[in-house]
């Protein structure tokens, strides 16, 4: 059962992941990534960490891919069409892919430490939620911080500029 | 029969490979944070991975994290597409250099 899921799961992770990246259409793009990502959190649930399942599905496809689908529905986009994979770009990208492919599978090949098999287990929400509160409370704090300094990043950036219109009221005839 | 760690090493490797790909061959900026993300998601997948494998709470510890990080990092970098877009009108990383 695990192994029927396992394989499934990432059938339809790559494949939705493939399709993601090839889109033209960026919305078309972002939402075979939701599908992606609804998959991981699957995957995540199966290797026993029913929490962090959640948090992709609330955190990733909830809150991160509706930040990209208003921000590509804000930006006029249709003047320029993107040239899709110049040939310039895509021969050295597929070659480094291509090496790291196979390099990655070499190592893995007949590696012992890599050949175990994997049980299955979990860890109930309560049990992970107090060790990372007890043995991790100071990256919780600096996180907080990072996210106030993401808050007054964002800020400074989307403030309203003397020379464009966005970000002030509508203007009375 | 079993799913040995190896395929799920591959599985996250393969991911983390696909989301390269995309950074440096799209020429659209959202696309190439999209990729950064698809990245941080196959980090994620290999530490929960591995903390099955070593029956650790480590790995997950550690994931979340990574979470939290992704997040924080994507909200900033579109809040910089936005201003960029604002500037020079476009969203291809070719152009920015000339539309000063």
């Amino acid at each position: 059962m695990f192994l029927i899921l396992f394989y499934s799961l990432a059938a339809v992770i790559l494949s939705a992941t493939v399709l993601a990246v090839t889109r033209r259409n960026l919305v078309h793009a972002v939402l075979y990534l939701v599908l992606s990502f609804f998959g991981s959190a699957m995957l995540l649930y199966l290797f026993g960490a029913p929490f962090l399942a959640a948090m992709e599905i609330i955190i990733y496809a909830g809150a991160v891919m509706v930040l990209f689908l208003f921000v590509i529905m804000m930006i006029d986009l249709s003047h320029l069409p993107e040239v899709l994979f110049p040939v310039s770009q895509l021969i050295p990208a597929l070659v480094i892919v291509g090496a790291y492919t196979a390099a990655g599978a070499l190592m893995l090949a007949g590696d012992p430490v890599a050949g175990r098999r994997l049980s299955p287990a979990a860890v109930a929400p309560g049990t992970f939620g107090e060790y990372v509160m007890t043995h991790h409370w100071l990256p919780v704090e600096v996180v907080s911080l990072l996210l106030l300094v993401v808050l007054l990043g964002a800020l400074h950036l989307g403030r309203p500029r003397p020379d464009n219109d966005s970000g002030g009221e509508p203007e009375r005839g | 029969m079993e799913v040995s760690f190896a395929h799920a090493l591959m599985l996250a490797g393969i991911l983390f490979l696909v989301g390269l790909f995309t950074v440096s061959s799209r020429r659209n900026l959202i696309m190439m944070l999209l990729g950064l993300e698809i990245m941080l998601n196959a980090v994620s997948l290999i530490f929960v991975a591995a903390a099955l494998r070593w029956r650790q709470i480590e790995g997950q510890a550690i994931s979340l994290f990574v979470l939290a990080v992704a997040a924080a990092e994507v909200s900033l970098g579109l809040a910089f597409i936005i201003a960029i877009h604002r500037r020079s009108g476009s969203v291809d990383p070719g152009q920015l250099g000339k539309l000063k």
